[in-house]
């Protein structure tokens, strides 16, 4: 398995753009046909508050960007520095798991 | 040499001398029509300076030993007039990058040579001692893949534009892994998945940006971009298949 660590890597970062791409759209295209009428706490709310859809669109959003993300900033850390091995490795555990708390603490707080 | 003799044009040419931590030494050489980097270098080592060291062999683009930077690309001294690479009337050559220095404009190639053998670059035959001619369709999918990059003659210009080899000494390099591509889609070797999983390792084919830097530089017009991204889906298949 490690001598193939980084074709599943590879595997997981392309399987995770295929994910993140439609929603940023998703994402972008909302933001600007939301704000036309000026933008605010509640009106965002009163869109996303008990939305299912809502929820799993930004739900599976926090789980592909912690993915590519992390594997990313690893694969960066590998070329620019002499960083390599296990501490990296569990260094980019640690900023995909930071990135699913804050990312559903924030899907928790809108729907 | 009567040539010198009709033009009163110089070139100005910095040659890196020394090892890692050398420097460049400046040379002024006398221009001519059609001439090539590999004419300048020879200029200076049999006119100017006998200690001069560099590496060429047939001259006429066969061989793939003459490689150097020429003013911070890789190219062959040999195919290169260095009209249509002056910049400001000078010249700046250095030994290949990405790769130790030997001495001067000679740069050591063992570990191109050796990552050429850790991606599994060896043929591994099927038919060993057949004499029969092996029977591969022209036509067929795998031989036009193959075909596409076979030319390669191990020069190491891709290696030395490569920034992922810049970036990750270990990284296996695009003529190595343009190499394992045309060994995967030919049909007379009898270890696909030998060779596959040789390239399915830490900064195999997967380290990869496709940044083209080597198709761009390639004497040979190959394209080993392609041939990685080739081995990326093969590796992928054979990985969900559970064979490597």
């Amino acid at each position: 398995m490690t001598g193939r660590l980084e074709l599943w890597l590879y595997i997981a970062q392309r399987l995770s753009a295929m994910v993140l791409a439609p929603l940023v759209l998703g994402h972008l295209i909302t933001m600007v046909y939301a704000i036309r009428g000026g933008l605010s706490a509640a009106e965002i709310l009163g869109r996303t508050q008990g939305s299912i859809f809502w929820m799993v669109f930004y739900g599976l959003f926090v789980i592909a960007a912690a993915v590519h993300g992390s594997i990313g900033l690893r694969v960066i850390v590998r070329e620019m520095t002499a960083w390599r091995g296990r501490s990296l490795n569990a260094a980019a555990v640690a900023f995909c798991l930071l990135v699913l708390v804050l990312g559903f603490r924030a899907v928790g707080a809108v729907t | 040499m009567a040539q010198e003799e009709h033009s009163g044009k110089t070139l100005t040419v910095e040659v890196w001398r020394g090892r890692e931590d050398g420097f460049f030494q400046t040379y002024t050489v006398p221009h001519q029509e059609k001439q090539t980097i590999l004419d300048v270098v020879s200029y200076i080592q049999r006119r100017i300076d006998a200690t001069l060291s560099y590496r060429f062999a047939c001259r006429i683009g066969m061989c793939g030993s003459c490689a150097m930077m020429v003013n911070g690309a890789p190219r062959w001294t040999c195919r290169t007039h260095a009209d249509k690479v002056l910049k400001d009337g000078k010249l700046r050559l250095a030994p290949l990058r990405n790769m130790p220095v030997i001495k001067d404009l000679a740069a050591d190639m063992t570990v191109f040579f050796d990552k050429w053998q850790a991606a599994g670059g060896k043929f591994v035959p099927s038919q060993p001692g057949s004499q029969e001619f092996a029977n591969v369709p022209p036509e067929s999918k795998e031989r036009k893949l193959a075909s596409a990059g076979i030319e390669c003659i191990g020069c190491g210009v891709c290696y030395a534009a490569c920034d992922v080899v810049n970036w990750n000494p270990d990284y296996l390099g695009p003529a190595q892994l343009n190499r394992a591509w045309t060994l995967v889609n030919d049909i007379r070797d009898a270890d696909r998945k030998g060779h596959l999983a040789a390239v399915a390792v830490d900064a195999g084919c997967h380290a990869c940006h496709s940044h083209q830097n080597c198709t761009t530089y390639c004497p040979k017009s190959l394209n080993p971009t392609a041939s990685i991204g080739g081995l990326k889906r093969a590796t992928l298949a054979a990985a969900l298949k559970g064979e490597i």
